[in-house]
């Protein structure tokens, strides 16, 4: 057993000190001095919900498979220990051999949402190494980051020396062969990072430079040596069926959010909503073959001993194999006591079969995600879901003894009228009339409809990646729009509203197409005290409307624009696999309210077929 | 059949509170493939209960819990089982039946031993002579030793005199430490670090629970005659 990172005192005076200890069941132990590079894997969030990240899983197992790389487990260390590590100049250790993150070879962190960005700030902090890629030398680890927000890693750029870009599957072999090289041989950090970028998918943003308008747009972003490619490419993994995936994942003693196993599908969504990056970055969906996830939910449950197991994806009633894998799973594992927990799946006659045998119908609820309110709105979003489809799933759950329905919506999205707006509320009553037209006596009570809307963001790699935001003021006033439209309904005695806080929209929208110039002002409000700005309890505005003025960053640049056609964006040197033509041609699609059909019922062209497989040859030999 | 489980926690486990260890152990008997038997109704949880919870901080040598399994390996092969699939810091040490109609150990604990140690003997301020002297004049010579202890609704005024069956210096020549036996679970439960911190200031000295660790030796019923009764000797071995 190692010795651990923080004493006694420290441990019994924290919260959760389960958080800081690792030796968990399945927790990979090695011996560091036998291995050539040690990688510290790290979520920039807390214990909790980093352990619940099925990627950092997938890498942290093959990784390891590695005999000549040993990779450890770094999470963010909660304000109350943040706290203390500060004063007590203690450095960031990893979980597995309580050493110094300092330490290590690389120091890898998955970015998955914009709001996480100041707690990368604190993990490097925290660890030592300095927070800027320009002040780091051949001493320090090589800081790499992976995951969604990569996709337009500009705001953070200034913090990592490289960039993964696409599924982290594909290049780290070359990665790894290239550092023992660095290693060995005498040249610089510069040179390694130089060499690195011509591995495919790493970006090494000290390695291109960038210059603006007057106007404060980007004039040119371009590579500062020739043998270093203008477009990073997506990497991407095609064969699912000769995937790793982890067999024995680590089985926390707390209670983490994501507590069960979690068998993966198949990756990426062949619908195409026009809001949904991973939608886009994830093009071709590729299915993984059922009898091989068959074998795998067995060797899951067997060697966690967990009671859960739940299906991930984007879109699970589009596995072709559905039904075939929840029968399996229900005949296999319910006798065993083994929750079937259900992703949330399209309401149809299947769906809710399989509901009325793994659930309890008093405590579940329907889940259905129309995004908007009004058919017009639905069809810009290219969100397939009807008003019919929704009433006659509703009526059939209602019918089976349902009475709980949640509804999900976006409020500010292109186009949006007040009309839009009102037809949330709208929507939510006729699904209260349905319930209601159930004789009295047949019927299970009242029935419970809970609206919850988020302000909408756009995101790079998106048709909507053009599209302009508004103010907080304005995301507010929809709101209202909707809770006086839910007030004046009928049935309002049915229907709740929830929505979500539109400071933190404006910060995602300014975070997700943002570009160089942010990073000063995130280093300012990480200064000012911002960590762990995903948590409301925590996040504090002022700091980042005082760091944007003292940078002399004007928000509304970055919110309030439509932006032109031609316009050069910060993360356009990313080939996500989807071409810039497809995205405009489904932004005009959008303005003109026309629907787009999904990829099993027509190719739309999106430029994702030149990886020669998934969805993009189905049914072809 | 009834089965009770003895078992170990030791190192960084001990920083692993009472619930979460109920939720390891559920867990652990599925790897295990343990016969448990489940509750009825939607949602059916294993019949498991535990002994006493342990403070977290604490180490120990003596933690129970009761299982009831609709069949059974050999104690040996049961022990072999579970401890293939531990963490470094818990051991199953026994696996024994109980009698059918044996109550759960949550109802008939009723003492625990323990012993208290500085974890760097440097920290230690007196020598066992002086130490010896403070626990005949705080324990051994006192008629009564009120103190008042607070839960979250009340306060209530209990004589330790009377819950402490044994409060002496441990012959460990090697590392001078304290042997508690402390009176145990649900109706009258003393705490060790509540003992300890009333006997610092008794002294009167600084309590810093930080430098000294706890360590639990066994837990006990009592027996009708007044004898105690390790949890473990009241159930028998599962032979092969």
């Amino acid at each position: 057993m190692n010795q651990l990172a923080l004493s006694d005192e420290i441990l019994m005076t924290v919260d959760n000190p389960a958080r800081y200890i690792g030796n968990e069941l399945n927790m990979v132990k090695k011996d560091p001095a036998a291995v050539d590079i040690r990688f510290a894997m790290c979520f920039p969030d807390v214990y909790e919900i980093g352990m619940s990240h099925l990627g950092i899983q997938i890498l942290y197992d093959m990784f390891n498979k590695r005999e000549d790389v040993y990779c450890e487990r770094v999470y963010s260390p909660w304000p109350d220990l943040h706290k203390i590590m500060k004063e007590q100049q203690i450095p960031l250790f990893a979980l597995e051999t309580q050493e110094s993150v300092r330490d290590f070879d690389f120091l890898g962190i998955t970015i998955q949402y914009e709001m996480c960005y100041t707690n990368i700030l604190q993990i490097l902090d925290l660890s030592q190494i300095p927070l800027l890629a320009a002040d780091r030398t051949k001493e320090h680890p090589i800081v790499i980051g992976g995951g969604p927000c990569t996709y337009n890693p500009e705001p953070i750029a200034d913090f990592f020396d490289l960039f993964y870009i696409g599924e982290g599957e594909i290049s780290y072999d070359a990665l790894f062969a290239l550092y023992k090289e660095y290693q060995k041989e005498a040249y610089s950090r510069e040179e390694f990072l130089h060499r690195a970028a011509r591995i495919p998918g790493i970006y090494a943003p000290m390695m291109y430079q960038v210059s603006y308008h007057t106007d404060g747009t980007i004039a040119a972003f371009t590579p500062k040596y020739e043998d270093i490619p203008a477009k990073v490419e997506k990497q991407i993994l095609m064969q699912m069926d000769k995937a790793p995936y982890p067999e024995k994942p680590i089985v926390p003693f707390i209670k983490v959010t994501q507590d069960r196993v979690v068998l993966e599908v198949q990756r990426g969504c062949i619908r195409g909503c026009r809001f949904c990056q991973a939608g886009m970055i994830y093009r071709p969906t590729r299915e993984k073959d059922v009898e091989q996830l068959k074998q795998t939910a067995y060797a899951l449950l067997k060697n966690t001993g967990h009671e859960e197991i739940s299906l991930s994806s984007l879109s699970t009633s589009d596995y072709s194999r559905l039904e075939e894998l929840m029968r399996f799973l229900i005949e296999t594992f319910q006798k065993q006591h083994v929750n079937i927990s259900l992703p949330s799946l399209r309401i149809d006659a299947f769906s809710l079969d399989i509901m009325h045998q793994v659930q309890d119908i008093k405590k579940s609820s329907l889940t259905f995600a129309p995004e908007a309110g009004t058919q017009r709105m639905r069809n810009v979003i290219n969100k397939g879901l009807t008003e019919e489809s929704i009433l006659e799933g509703a009526g059939m759950a209602f019918d089976g003894g349902w009475n709980k329905v949640k509804l999900y919506f976006m409020l500010g999205l292109p186009t949006e009228t007040e009309a839009d707006m009102r037809g949330i509320a709208e929507l939510a009553n006729k699904i209260a009339v349905r319930y209601y037209e159930i004789p009295k006596e047949k019927r299970n009570g009242k029935c419970q409809i809970t609206i919850s809307t988020s302000f909408f963001v756009p995101k790079p790699f998106t048709p909507f990646q053009w599209a302009r935001m508004y103010d907080r003021d304005s995301y507010l006033g929809r709101a209202k729009i909707v809770n006086e439209a839910v007030k004046a309904q009928l049935n309002r005695k049915s229907i709740r509203y929830n929505w979500h806080e539109a400071d933190v929209t404006v910060l995602e929208g300014i975070l997700a197409r943002g570009d160089r110039r942010i990073g000063q002002a995130l280093q300012r409000v990480y200064e000012l005290g911002g960590i762990f700005d995903a948590w409301t309890e925590f996040f504090d505005n002022e700091r980042w409307i005082r760091a944007f003025a003292e940078c002399g960053i004007d928000p509304d640049f970055y919110t309030q624009r439509e932006r032109p056609l031609d316009e050069i964006f910060p993360w356009d040197f990313i080939d996500a696999g989807v071409s810039r033509e497809f995205l405009a041609r489904e932004w005009q699609r959008a303005k003109d309210g026309v629907v787009s059909p999904n990829c099993r019922m027509q190719c739309q062209g999106c430029g994702a077929a030149r990886f020669q497989g998934g969805v993009c040859f189905e049914n072809q030999n | 059949m009834k089965i009770r489980i003895k078992f170990r926690k030791y190192g960084v486990i001990k920083f692993i509170g009472h619930l979460d260890m109920m939720r390891y152990f559920q867990k652990a008997m599925r790897r295990a493939d343990i016969d448990i038997v489940y509750s009825e109704g939607f949602s059916p949880h294993q019949i498991m209960s535990f002994a006493a919870p342990l403070g977290v901080g604490i180490v120990s040598d003596g933690e129970y819990f009761d299982i009831e399994v609709h069949s059974s390996l050999s104690s040996q092969d049961a022990v072999k089982a579970l401890n293939q699939t531990m963490v470094e810091g818990v051991e199953v040490l026994s696996y024994r039946r109980l009698p059918d109609d044996a109550k759960t150990a949550m109802s008939i604990v009723s003492a625990a031993d323990y012993q208290v140690y500085y974890k760097n003997p440097q920290d230690n301020p007196f020598s066992p002579e002086q130490w010896q002297e403070a626990i005949k004049t705080f324990y051994e010579d006192a008629a009564e030793i009120l103190v008042t202890k607070k839960t979250k609704k009340s306060e209530k005024q209990m004589d330790l005199k009377q819950l402490v069956y044994c409060f002496q210096m441990d012959s460990n020549p090697k590392r001078p430490c304290f042997f508690l036996r402390l009176s145990t679970g649900s109706i009258e439960n003393v705490k060790p670090e509540l003992l300890l911190e009333t006997f610092y200031q008794s002294i009167p000295t600084d309590y810093e629970p930080g430098k000294l660790q706890i360590h639990r030796r066994e837990v006990y019923t009592r027996r009708s005659d007044g004898s105690f009764l390790a949890l473990e000797d009241m159930g028998e071995d599962i032979l092969a």
